[in-house]
């Protein structure tokens, strides 16, 4: 990502766009990685709800997977999944990189 | 009562990219406030960690329109945009249905803010003010405010020899504004979301002011891992440190009962920021906080016509 310039930006301080800051990942922040298992999730969609990185991704009302270009790897999710057998799981960024 | 099956079908209000903390609870705060309205939202922010991490320029995290104020008017700033909204309309130049809102930290709220929060409400503009309550000044680096609980150690009530951190009970700013007689007051917490949200779709449905305070926990200022964010909010309520009420119209209701109430020094006991307060030589400080969370536990009851 490369910042605009002066002559670019938009006077007076204003941001013309929404949403702009997905372009920032600050998924590099990261530790713990959330492992999504679709198989254990009951779509109770708590995680999301929960998610301070608007980093689950819900398609149709059902978790489909984590943006891992954005989610900081607090754990909440994995923290707050209701499921007997956890649909989220935390893992270390170091063991899955290797 | 708010349907996440529902919910989950709207846009998103907050996208992810802002710099606020791992297991930060007031992007929760935005992002289930902001699913609550039905209708097109205007936001205004007191400067504060929320103001700072959400609006780096030249990008913003928010889906939608956002002014940045100072410290201390986000609800003036807030309230004079619904003002010329009403003059629009009245020249038929606009004829959409809009939700303002204006947010602040506790210390733009609190302390700050409390001027122009006060005016806002009492000029009775069509405004919801939602103060996410993380108990001090945690953006420039935890320093008290009068938001911070009664023992905390902040870097401007150190716990030392001398002092055992802060020494003042927290203000009740949730009564402060029921005191003004506006028709919505309530207090929520950010780990009771379909209460927290049902607040807010009351609150925007209310012809007049209205005034949310809701708990939200800072990981790096209360010291807890970054996980256990939406427990810490939702244990101060079963501890009954943080009551969840409603005020309607002059009407007070405790809107959730915990099922088991545990004591305020089990919740002070997984913060790094009440660590001091139990080491020998300090019980005098657990007794005062458990008689003071009684006895505005009995005051709440009174107030609900339940003592």
């Amino acid at each position: 990502m490369s910042d605009p310039g002066y002559k670019e930006l938009p006077k007076g301080g204003l941001i013309l766009e929404g949403g702009t800051a997905a372009k920032y990942e600050t998924g590099d922040w990261r530790s713990q990685r959330p492992v999504f298992i679709q198989e254990n999730c009951i779509n109770c969609s708590f995680c999301w709800i929960f998610c301070p990185d608007s980093s689950i991704i819900i398609n149709d009302g059902k978790v489909s997977g984590i943006d891992y270009k954005h989610c900081k790897g607090c754990g909440i999710c994995a923290f707050e999944c209701p499921a007997k057998k956890k649909a989220i799981i935390m893992k270390s960024e170091a063991e899955i990189e290797g | 009562m708010a349907n996440i099956k529902e919910l989950t079908k709207k846009n998103e209000p907050l996208s992810g990219g802002h710099r606020a903390c791992a297991g930060c609870a007031a992007p929760v705060v935005v992002r289930q406030a902001l699913l609550a309205s039905d209708k097109p939202v205007v936001v205004g922010s007191a400067t504060g960690c929320l103001e700072v991490t959400t609006t780096i320029f030249p990008y913003t995290a928010w889906n939608v329109p956002f002014i940045h104020n100072a410290f201390e008017n986000s609800a003036a700033n807030v309230s004079g945009v619904e003002t010329a909204y009403r003059a629009l309309k009245k020249r038929g130049s606009f004829d959409k249905e809009v939700n303002f809102i204006a947010f602040g930290g506790d210390g733009g709220t609190y302390d700050i803010g409390l001027q122009s929060l006060s005016g806002a409400m009492e000029r009775g503009h069509r405004m919801l003010y939602i103060c996410y309550d993380n108990g001090a000044y945690m953006n420039t680096g935890i320093q008290r405010s009068s938001a911070t609980p009664f023992g905390a150690n902040t870097t401007t009530s150190p716990a030392g020899k001398k002092i055992p951190g802060k020494t003042q009970f927290k203000k009740d700013l949730t009564k402060i504004i029921a005191a003004h007689n506006v028709p919505y007051v309530a207090q929520a917490s950010v780990g009771y979301w379909n209460d927290f949200i049902t607040k807010v779709q009351k609150a925007l449905a209310t012809d007049g002011p209205s005034f949310i305070n809701v708990l939200s926990p800072c990981r790096l200022g209360w010291g807890f891992p970054p996980e256990e964010t939406m427990e810490i909010a939702r244990q101060a309520v079963a501890c009954r440190i943080w009551p969840l009420y409603e005020v309607i119209n002059g009407t007070w209701k405790i809107t959730f009962q915990p099922k088991e109430v545990t004591s305020p020094l089990d919740w002070m006991k997984k913060q790094t920021r009440f660590r001091h307060v139990f080491q020998p030589g300090n019980e005098s400080i657990l007794q005062k906080v458990e008689e003071q969370v009684e006895k505005e536990w009995q005051e709440l009851l009174r107030q609900c016509g339940q003592a």
